[in-house]
């Protein structure tokens, strides 16, 4: 498969490498260029060597995310650390580049919710923070 | 009318300011909290602080019963994400967003936020309005109806000038609806004569604008200034 990840951030960067490992195609985009040594630390040889691909671009601009390979990703994975930018660009990737596969992540539960009902497959990691800490703070 | 408007900068406040002079029922946004007692030294309960892209801060402001949301903060995804919950999930009627910049406008019109409205885009149009060599000036265009309206000066020595309005070789799908002359306008007729420094007004289907200023372009203009 192929996978675009938008933002080379904790998330974005580790998602990548763990897809590569596993043998898939993987391009990243990120507006940071310094964001790229995520993708290479502790890591034997360089991102790009290993295979992957990096752009650099702001997550909204159409150019770039056709630079990273939007038209042929199978699966867009928007990890900014922006919700409202992730949901936008999700948005596009799903309805202007019919990505098969769209995955966003948002921080904030509300939105995270609501959007996944109108069927964006959302992750929020504060919900998860949430649900593990009661299960573990309340734990009998 | 209730008028929620998220962003309380420059634009934000002073539409605050004059929708409260009319009367209306104003509730301004704002997320940083320098900014909002700046502003609420002035609006007082009118303005609240919160991000108004979280649901519970918008819901805490009313927006079940507003009319109409303004969305005027200086990031595009906010303004976006603010119009489309205020749309499709608390069925607001009538929302207006903020470009701020233009290159975004596409992903607003992919995601149905309309009207976006774009400073950049309305200062060129004052520019063109201004500047007389732009010749064909846009001054409205219908996107969903595939229609606009048009202002063309009547060139010396072109095509039109002199001629009956039966006369000028438009391309089907135009139609000269009104002329300006020497500070008033009329409607002309089929045996209207057009003169050289009116103002014609024509509504058209999109994609005719060249062949249309081709007619109105002064002799030896090049056509597609």
């Amino acid at each position: 498969m192929f996978i675009l990840i938008v933002g080379c951030g904790r998330v974005g960067s580790a998602v990548a490498k763990r897809a590569l490992d596993a043998g898939h195609e993987v391009s990243v985009l990120d507006r940071d260029p310094l964001s790229h040594e995520r993708l290479d630390k502790d890591q034997m040889v360089t991102w790009e060597d290993a295979g992957g691909r990096f752009t650099v671009g702001a997550a909204l601009e159409i150019d770039g995310l056709i630079e990273a390979g939007i038209e042929q990703a199978d699966v867009f994975l928007a990890a900014t650390r922006g919700d409202n930018t992730n949901l936008v660009i999700a948005q596009v990737a799903r309805r202007r580049f019919n990505v098969p596969r769209v995955v966003v992540r948002v921080a904030d539960p509300g939105r995270a919710a609501w959007y996944a009902e109108g069927g964006l497959h959302t992750i929020c990691p504060t919900q998860v923070a949430i649900d593990q800490a009661e299960l573990v703070a309340l734990a009998p | 009318m209730y008028v929620i408007i998220a962003g309380a900068g420059k634009v934000g406040w002073n539409l605050a300011r004059e929708l409260i002079a009319k009367d209306r029922e104003v509730t301004l946004i704002e997320s940083d909290h320098t900014r909002y007692r700046v502003v609420e030294e002035e609006l007082e309960h009118a303005v609240q602080y919160g991000d108004a892209t979280e649901l519970w801060v918008l819901e805490r402001a009313g927006i079940q019963r507003a009319d109409l949301v303004i969305a005027v903060t200086g990031d595009d995804e906010d303004n976006i994400v603010i119009c489309q919950v205020a749309r499709e999930k608390y069925g607001v009627q009538r929302i207006v967003a903020r470009v701020n910049n233009p290159r975004n406008l596409q992903h607003f019109k992919l995601l149905g936020i309309q009207p976006a409205v774009s400073a950049t885009d309305l200062i060129l149009r004052l520019i063109e309005h201004e500047v007389p060599e732009y010749g064909l000036i846009q001054l409205l265009a219908l996107e969903e109806e595939h229609l606009e309206i048009i202002e063309l000066e009547v060139g010396e020595g072109s095509e039109a000038a002199g001629r009956r309005v039966q006369e000028i070789d438009l391309p089907d799908g135009s139609l000269i609806i009104s002329v300006l002359r020497g500070g008033s306008g009329f409607v002309p007729k089929v045996d209207s004569v057009i003169e050289a420094g009116d103002q014609v007004l024509l509504i058209l289907d999109p994609g005719l604008e060249a062949e249309i200023t081709l007619q109105f372009a002064p002799t030896g203009a090049n056509a597609s200034a």
